[in-house]
């Protein structure tokens, strides 16, 4: 089967007037659906930018990116748009949700461009479906500014998720949460990794990248290791055992 | 991207910060209200100059006598008496087209009845006039021709000249005494109030003209001559006839009257009124300007402050289209409702006015539809700027700002 995602030899070259920053330079990579992959490295080694650049959000400077075949150089701003909006979701880093919005229309959003979703009935429905996979149909009608952190990240993967994305491309979406609602969060990842959504994603956590398949390592904008998973985490097992270390503490307290 | 769901995003946008659209808006309420305001209180100006225009008559055309060149020296209009009744029955005799004539004298002078006495105007008319002025008697009747033939000593009183002389009793029948000569009242004239200079057209006593000019006077001129033309269309054919027959009875010399007609005296007296209007209107349409900045200054604002929002929204498929009509939607939104306020807050404010200050005023509907569809181009047009500033971000620079 081919791939959905192909880059060839991309670079990407910053330039703001004195100082070129050569952000990307050189990666070749493959991604077949059903993959999970964590992308890792040190600040600054590029790894925002070449999710931008699989989200077409951002352009390479150099290099060919075929998505589901087709050559993402070539499209307009608009055909961009399109694309981004009827096959991939993006959790950005931080949470860049629209503030006092609520959360179902924070995640109608996606729903709200491009054409065939339906009537304003039909998006409500999806929304609240997708609020419902991340587990927080409960709070729907809340503002971000009343939502835990983990909650409002929850609420940006639903928002990925409106759309039926065959690529969720996700930059640090454990960021800045603690270990068990990041935990909580993979679950929700693989949950969906196992209905067979694409997903890319972004850590510096060790730990959090075993959770994934496939683990991509940059340093100064190449890829310097790139290997499959051999034991991988699972959330629910995970889950599991922090709550039997809470357990213990309680005892011992 | 369908239209309905940007007016869905654009009101929520707006939901989001109520308090700043409410004061953005505040700007076109004002002006909006303004120009409302104004334009009521001008028309309702106009109107009033305009139905005392009309209580002037319907068709009526006016000869006054003019003035007169006595060895060199002119005096002005009406500075001598030179028409004559042979004028006025010329005019009766050669113009087509006409459905009455009047020839008129007045006079001022003090009138007794009932014991008491009253300075009043002393009219003299034909039977003609009260159908020329649309001035019916409210009761009794007017004198005839037979009594302008027989130089009669009849009279009919205005409603003024009533309540002065006859407080209590009824005043059909009794003896009114102008100059010492025992007038019989016959009729009164329904009330007409004050014409376009402010005097009141009731305080008069008509007589036919030749018991004017026989018994009270003793004058063989006449002041002026009311003429009704049969429509408003042979008005202007009337006037020239008029003229042309006075001046071939003045055998080639100089013209020593005027004929007006009422359309001029009534462009004359609205041409103030339309100046007021005119002026308010400009100020209030100054308002509206810098309403419509103040729309654009916040609009402006509002996309810097939002940048990360329309980065969002770019980043999950919105088209710069999108974007653009979402924040042109929402400038239009903010002047429209902004003008519909305005319009109430327009149509309260010139109650208000009617209410304390008397003044009449008079909304109309053509003036507010106007200044809704001003207040949606002002929207568009202060909203357009900024939009398109949105709707260029690159999505990614747009997402990184700070
Ligand atoms: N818009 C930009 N203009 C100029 N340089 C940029 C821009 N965006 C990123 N860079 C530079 O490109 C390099 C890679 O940045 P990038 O954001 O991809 O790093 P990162 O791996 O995501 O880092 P972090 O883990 O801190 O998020 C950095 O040196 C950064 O300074
Ligand atoms: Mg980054």
């Amino acid at each position: 089967m081919a791939p959905v995602v192909q880059l060839k030899d991309i670079h990407k070259i910053y330039d703001s007037g004195e100082v070129q920053v050569h952000a990307v330079r050189g990666v070749t990579l493959e991604l077949h659906k059903g993959e999970f992959m964590a992308v890792m490295g040190a600040s600054g080694s590029g790894k925002s930018t070449l999710m931008n650049t699989l989200g077409c959000l951002d352009r390479p400077t150099r290099g060919t990116y075929l998505l589901d075949g087709v050559d993402v150089s070539g499209l307009d701003r608009n055909q961009l748009a399109d694309l981004r909006n009827a096959k991939l979701g993006f959790v950005f880093q931080g949470f860049n949700l629209l503030s006092r919005t609520t959360a179902l229309e924070n995640v109608e959003l996606p729903m709200l461009y491009g054409t065939g979703h339906g009537t304003a009935r039909q998006i409500r429905e999806r929304a609240l479906h997708c609020l419902d996979i991340v587990g927080l149909s409960q709070r729907a009608d809340h503002f971000p500014s009343q939502l835990s952190g983990g909650q409002q990240q929850r609420v940006a993967i639903a928002r990925a998720l409106a759309n039926e994305p065959q690529i969720l491309l996700a930059d640090e979406p454990t960021g800045n949460l603690d270990s068990k609602t990041s935990v909580e969060i993979m679950g929700v990842f693989q949950k969906l990794n196992d209905a067979g959504i694409t997903i890319v994603m972004v850590t510096h956590e060790l730990d959090i990248a075993h959770f994934c398949k496939r683990n991509l390592i940059m340093r100064d904008g190449r890829v310097v290791s790139d290997i499959a998973v051999a034991d991988r985490s699972l959330a629910e097992a995970e889950m599991q055992k922090l709550h039997a270390a809470e357990a213990q503490a309680k005892l011992t307290d | 991207m369908r239209f309905g769901s940007t007016i869905i995003i654009a009101l929520r946008a707006l939901r989001r910060n109520k308090l700043r659209s409410v004061l953005t808006a505040l700007g076109i309420i004002i002006g909006i209200g303004a120009v409302i305001a104004m334009v009521s209180i001008g028309n309702g100006a106009k109107s009033q100059v305009e139905a005392q225009v009309a209580s002037l008559g319907q068709n009526v055309i006016t000869v006054f006598s003019g003035s007169i060149n006595t060895s060199g020296t002119r005096s002005g209009w009406g500075g001598a008496a030179t028409l004559t009744l042979d004028d006025a029955d010329a005019i009766a005799r050669e113009v087509s087209g006409i459905a009455g004539v009047s020839p008129e004298v007045r006079d001022r002078s003090q009138v007794l009845a009932n014991g008491l006495n009253w300075n009043t105007q002393i009219q003299g008319e034909s039977p003609d006039y009260i159908t020329i002025r649309s001035w019916p008697v409210a009761e009794g009747s007017m004198f005839t021709e037979q009594d302008v033939r027989s130089v009669a000593k009849v009279c009919v009183v205005g409603k003024t000249v009533v309540d002065q002389l006859f407080p209590e009793t009824e005043p059909i029948g009794q003896t009114l005494r102008i100059r010492n000569i025992p007038f019989k009242i016959v009729g009164v004239l329904s009330a007409k109030g004050f014409n376009l200079f402010g005097q009141d057209q009731d305080d008069v006593v008509l007589i036919p003209y030749t018991s004017h000019m026989k018994r009270i006077t003793r004058r063989t001129n006449i002041a002026s001559i009311l003429i009704q033309a049969d429509s408003p269309e042979v008005i202007d054919k009337v006037q020239q006839s008029i003229t042309d027959t006075l001046m071939q009875r003045r055998k080639g010399r100089d013209q020593d009257f005027t004929v007006r007609n009422q359309v001029e005296l009534a462009e004359a007296a609205t041409k103030t009124t339309k100046t007021m209007t005119v002026l308010l209107g400009a100020i209030a349409c100054i308002s509206l300007v810098v309403g419509g900045i103040g729309i654009m200054n916040i609009m402006l604002v509002s996309v810097t402050e939002r940048t990360r929002e329309i980065g969002i929204r770019l980043a999950v498929g919105a088209h710069g289209r999108d974007v653009l009509l979402q924040f042109i939607i929402e400038a239009v939104i903010l002047s429209v409702m902004g003008g519909i306020l305005g319009v109430l807050l327009g149509i309260g404010s010139s109650q208000l006015i009617s209410f304390y200050l008397g003044w009449p005023v008079l909304i109309s509907t053509l003036s507010v539809a106007a200044a809704v569809s001003v207040s949606a181009v002002i929207g568009i047009f202060f909203g357009y700027y900024p939009a398109m500033k949105a709707a260029e971000l690159d999505p990614i620079d747009a997402l990184r700002y700070e």
